[in-house]
């Protein structure tokens, strides 16, 4: 177990372990996931290196054990980033938000997450370092496809860098079953700052992704008249399937009311 | 304490981690794949923690690491190492006489999980500048009450400063 | 006085069944069919196990009979040929370490040769799927009063409808669990359940020993809402039969997959309604057909299809009545006990139904229930003459001025006229709830309590009946201090053990209070006192202890065999508003306001009857909105928490309680059971709001966002 993130990556360049921040997604039923037990893990908890939020003048830089709570309780970031509290205060409960992190919510891939859209909405990059080089890779380049992901066996994420920029507009979606304690079945995160907007779709689709058409569309298309008109960009950006969370058909008609609905409110503000 | 029975023969060589228990030193001896659930339970005979969900859903087995909320069915236990660990066990009578008064248990299985969060937010009254009662509640899932009773258990121990 | 056990849970004191210690303890687990219907071909055990580690047990070391006893034999107790629904136990394994159990059932392979199931309970089976009787009816029961078919022709209109309810768990916050072994010559049992005498007759039947041989008690239960009515029965022969074998005490607890997947969940239903009603908008025939999804054995179906059908017609006064009711057999986990008992279903469906009627005719649903509803004096379905003074039209009132029924209604217009997406309802539901045993049931239990004067002074409560959450320590406690003038601290209850209490008939049915609580309020320990006590055993080397049984109130009379008469001594009556928001976004229904207006008779503990009635509301708001089993080859895929959606705090508003307060003259202090009432209202009060809220008529529950989006799409 390292305390520091030097023994850490010296770990990860000679071991075969799996990193594990928070412990919030890989203990998710424990006792019945027996193939786990027998895995080596590489316990990020006690580098209190990583446990840091940082301003520049450009960046906000969140260590890679930042916790949604962290940041919920954080009135400098409340204001500037106020899309990283109303994703974090909809991660679970408390119970959650005191341990999940951001980077851990980045490397386990979901693509029903409720931290990486709004990061990846903001512009952020992944900080990324093994035991003989660091490197910085834009979030919204960072996954290929379904949990595959831009991160080599001997590197770690250990910060997440987000651009200190102001915005006019920006609004985090989530659609769960229930208001706490659920699972995204349609979220996106928008920012404009005026000139054109940045659209992030999860849930619906192997990846989080940017969304190129719905983006072009409303920044520079013609203004929308009815959800139904977003329906072909969605379809262009997007891919919804059948869970046992939610149907396609629910996923993208409720992504074109959803936003539909944001854009409206926004504009007219 | 002594190794509990109802605790298996370890397959794994077992890890030593101390940490601080409802205030006391402990240095307990672990199966590396244990939880702290598991830790709290059957090694050390702590039972008032329950296990509800297994997944971090229902918050039965809240309990407190240096000061805040979390499910110990979601920690290893290697990872509370040198941390301030309270449970259910710490809570006296008398700290809990709103919430008993305004029916906030019924059958009791997840009130230990309840009890931890309300004390937690008692202790934090000024969470209630950013965040609604049942907000903080929402990780406690509870199939008896409909909750009232647990939100007015919590809203009058705020009131009277005291649990 | 505060719940008696309040402090010990509040504390963590409580022990529960997977809180004790157990010495020399083997952990058990079950292996399950992995088909839905088929014959049993192999049990191969890999080998990657050294299995002499294991005790092993199958249908082969079953001492007695192999079934579960209960209302028939059909159900085995570990299939040994053929199963009948995917899950269903065929052997056991334990072992010193829980995670060893976990693989070694890993490496166990059933194979089963498949004949083709029925998922369906509503079609018509074809010959190769019947597996009960010739038609796969487990149960049928019908009601007839008056001529509904003449009454159909005479009828100024007739208004059809069709209703559907889903399958529902149970989500007690305590899995399921026992723990068994063998002291003296004795089997000791002893786990979360409600019915210790339903287990204990399970294992004479099964495990061939006399009643003498057995010991079953009751621990804490964290919840049951009817879920360990009957399964326990099952989880507890089984620890017993591994304990026999191995020797040494067993534990088998559940976790929450295994507990969702393989036990029990309330039937679906589909009901079907046929209505006549006259000019003035008086219901003159109700036509009613009911089915449930029994599952693969017969289990407990009957009784809940009884008690569906009785309240299928409503709370409402109609001279021709016929109730035609079935329960189905399908190749899912057998449903069972669910908190409403098949009331819930068949209310759901009157209550949405009387909303259609009243739309098709142009009458307010208010004013067309205030019509409608019985009076004193007018009879039910089964004929039974309603005497008990309950004002139920003014009981309704009551609900709608407290909901501002009306006037919400106007603000309810303006806003839906004019926002881009929210859409809010207000709707209401009448029903009622029979309290007790069905029909002759209360007098065949016979029920029996005991009370001991111990020697230090203290009583002692002896009863069957035991505390789930519901209150039953506190209410014996209260009955027992106000009968005899005693503080609490003199009054003892003690554990539920069939080593030592008598047969109170089983804690089901909202019965405890109004039935054993009689029984406290009526034994004929008299007006001893502490003192007289103490003086007792000062005087005499023998143990003092009172007996009651419970006698039904005069003049019941009930006709099985034609389902007519007296069902139930009396009912609670209810009249429940629902007020929701539609965000038509996301096609999410949320409850934002909810009023719960019934009589239950006195109310002996305030705080108590009014946690039952806001956690059934809520409950029944899962139901109704968002708790949705997706079955897939008679499998639930959806067994987690995080996939099965039960409120939380933040998804419900304060649910406002009030009680009219009619006292029962045959209850304890005139107290009626209340504990099932609040599941039956609130679905179809939700349903109903949801309808006028975005002017449509949803005839299914749950309302989850993906119906009804699909509801809006298709008009209906």
């Amino acid at each position: 177990m390292p305390t520091t993130l030097a023994e850490a990556l010296e770990i990860q360049r000679d071991e075969d372990a799996t990193p594990m921040a928070g412990g919030t997604d890989l203990l998710v039923h424990w006792p019945e996931q027996l193939e786990l037990h027998d895995r080596d893990y590489l316990d990020l908890w006690g580098i209190d290196e990583l446990r840091r939020i940082e301003w520049s003048d450009d960046t906000l830089e969140l260590g890679a054990l930042t916790t949604y709570w962290d940041v919920i309780t954080d009135a400098k970031i409340g204001a500037a980033f106020p899309l990283l509290v109303d994703a974090a205060r909809q991660i679970g409960a408390v119970q959650i938000q005191s341990r999940g992190t951001w980077a851990g919510n980045i490397a386990n891939g979901s693509p029903a997450a409720d931290g990486v859209p709004v990061l990846m909405a903001y512009g952020a990059s992944v900080v990324i370092a093994s035991h003989d080089k660091h490197r910085q890779v834009p979030l919204e380049r960072f996954y290929a496809g379904y949990k595959e992901m831009d991160l080599a066996p001997d590197e770690l994420i250990v910060a997440i860098r987000i651009p200190n920029r102001t915005y006019r507009h920006e609004r985090f979606i989530k659609v769960g079953s229930r208001r706490a304690q659920a699972i995204a079945k349609v979220g996106a995160a928008l920012v404009s700052n005026g000139s054109g907007w940045r659209v992030v779709a999860s849930s619906v689709a192997p990846t989080i992704r940017r969304c190129p058409t719905i983006e072009a569309q409303i920044s520079d298309g013609e203004p929308l008249s009815s959800p139904d008109d977003l329906l072909p960009a969605i379809r262009a950006d997007v891919s919804p399937i059948d869970d046992l969370r939610s149907t396609a058909a629910y996923r993208e008609r409720v992504m074109s009311r959803v936003l539909y609905y944001a854009i409206e409110e926004m504009s007219h503000r | 304490m002594d190794a509990d029975a109802n605790m298996p023969p370890m397959s794994r060589p077992p890890i030593e981690v101390p940490f601080t228990l409802n205030g006391m030193e402990v240095t307990v001896s672990i199966d590396p794949a244990e939880r702290l659930l598991d830790t709290l339970r059957y090694r050390l005979g702590m039972t008032g923690s329950k296990e509800g969900c297994g997944e971090g859903e229902c918050g039965a087995c809240t309990v407190h690491v240096d000061d805040i909320p979390v499910n110990s069915c979601l920690i290893p236990t290697y990872q509370v190492r040198n941390a301030q660990v309270r449970t259910i066990e710490s809570i006296d009578p008398s700290d809990v006489g709103a919430l008993l008064s305004s029916g906030a248990t019924q059958c009791g299985a997840c009130t230990p999980g309840v009890v931890m969060t309300a004390v937690w937010v008692r202790e934090h009254p000024e969470l209630l500048e950013t965040h609604t009662l049942r907000e903080l509640m929402a990780g406690n899932l509870c199939r008896c009450t409909g909750y009232d009773g647990i939100i007015d258990g919590v809203r009058r121990s705020l009131d009277e400063g005291q649990p | 006085m505060d719940r008696i056990e309040g402090l010990a849970k509040l504390t963590g004191a409580e022990r529960y069944v997977d809180d004790l210690p157990l010495d020399g303890m083997l952990w058990g687990m079950t292996v399950r069919s992995p088909a839905p219907r088929g014959r049993v071909t192999g049990v191969h055990f890999g080998s990657g196990v050294d299995w002499s580690e294991f005790v092993v047990v199958d249908h082969h070391d079953i001492p007695g009979d192999n079934t579960v006893l209960l209302i028939e034999t059909d159900q085995p107790l570990l299939a040994g040929e053929y199963v009948r629904h995917a899950e269903e136990p065929i052997a056991l394994v334990a072992h010193r370490s829980r995670e060893m159990v976990r693989r070694a059932i890993r490496e166990i392979e059933v194979t089963i040769d498949p004949d083709p199931p029925i998922f369906d309970f509503t079609a018509e089976p074809t010959q190769d799927q019947i597996q009960h009787g010739s038609d796969n009816a487990l149960k049928r029961i019908d009601i007839t009063k008056g001529d509904v078919d003449a009454a159909l022709v005479r009828a100024a209109r007739v208004v059809e409808g069709e209703y559907r309810t889903g399958s529902q768990e149970h989500v007690y916050l305590e899995n399921q669990g026992m723990i068994a072994w063998e002291e003296d010559g004795v089997l000791v049992i002893k786990g979360s359940l409600q019915c210790p005498f339903y287990v204990l007759k399970a294992a004479v039947r099964a495990l061939g020993r006399d009643s003498d041989h057995v010991r079953i008690v009751q621990t804490p239960t964290g919840g049951g809402f009817g879920g360990k009515e009957e399964y326990p029965s099952m989880i507890a022969l089984h620890a017993a039969l591994l304990a026999l074998k191995a020797e040494q005490p067993v534990r088998i607890i559940y976790d929450r997959g295994e507990d969702m997947r393989a036990t029990t969940k309330r039937h679906p239903s589909l009901v079907r309604h046929r209505t006549g009603v006259d000019g003035d908008g008086r219901l003159v025939a109700q036509d009613i057909d009911v089915a449930l999804d029994g599952g693969a054995y017969v289990t407990l179906s009957p009784v809940v299809l009884s008690r569906g059908v009785i309240h299928a017609a409503g709370p409402y006064a109609c001279d021709n009545v016929r109730i035609r009711g079935r329960a189905m057999l399908t190749n899912s986990p057998p449903h069972g006990a669910f908190r409403g008992f098949g009331a819930p279903q068949t209310h759901f469906a009157n209550e949405r139904h009387m909303d259609v009627i009243a739309a098709t005719i142009g009458i307010d649903p208010d004013e067309f229930r205030r019509r409608n509803l019985i009076v004193d004096g007018q009879t039910t379905a089964t004929g039974q003459r309603i005497t008990d003074g309950t004002d139920r039209v003014a009981l309704l009132d009551h609900a709608l001025e407290l909901s501002s029924y009306h006037e919400r209604q106007d603000k309810h217009r303006s806003l839906n006229a004019s926002h881009p997406y929210l859409r809010r309802g207000i709707g209401l539901a009448a029903f009622h709830h029979g309290a007790g045993f069905t029909g002759s049931g209360e007098v065949m239990l016979a029920s029996e309590l005991h009370l001991a004067g111990l020697p230090d002074g203290r009583i002692e409560v002896l009863s069957a009946n035991i505390e789930m959450g519901q209150g039953t320590l506190t209410v014996f406690t209260k009955l027992v201090c106000d009968r005899l003038g005693l503080r609490p601290e003199h009054v003892v209850i003690a554990d539920a053990d069939t080593g030592r209490v008598p047969d109170s008939g089983p804690t089901v049915a909202s019965r405890t209070t109004m039935v054993v609580g009689r029984l406290v309020d009526d034994s004929d320990t008299g007006d001893r006192v502490t003192q007289a006590i103490i003086d007792w055993h000062v005087e005499r080397d023998e143990p003092l202890v009172g007996h009651a049984k419970y006698e039904p109130p005069p003049g019941i009379e009930w006709d099985e065999t034609t389902y007519t008469g007296d069902a139930y001594a009396t009912y609670g009556w209810a009249t429940y508003v629902a007020e929701v928001e539609v965000d038509l976004r996301t096609y999410t229904a949320r409850v934002t306001d909810f009023v719960a207006v019934q009589d239950v008779g006195t109310v002996l503990h305030e705080t108590l009857a009014r946690g039952q009635i806001q956690g059934g509301v809520v409950q029944a708001i899962g139901w109704a909105l968002t708790e949705e089993c997706a079955w897939s080859n008679g499998v639930m895929q959806n067994n987690q928490l995080t996939n099965y959606i039960i409120p939380t705090s933040d998804d419900v508003p304060p649910i406002r309680v009030s009680f009219v307060e009619n006292p029962f003259a045959h209850g304890p202090h005139g107290a009626k059971g209340l504990g099932e009432l609040p599941m039956d209202g609130p679905a179809p009060a939700i349903a109903n709001a949801v309808a006028r809220a975005i002017d449509a008529d949803p005839r299914a529950i749950p309302l989850t966002p993906e119906h009804l989006m699909d509801l809006l799409s298709n008009g209906r």
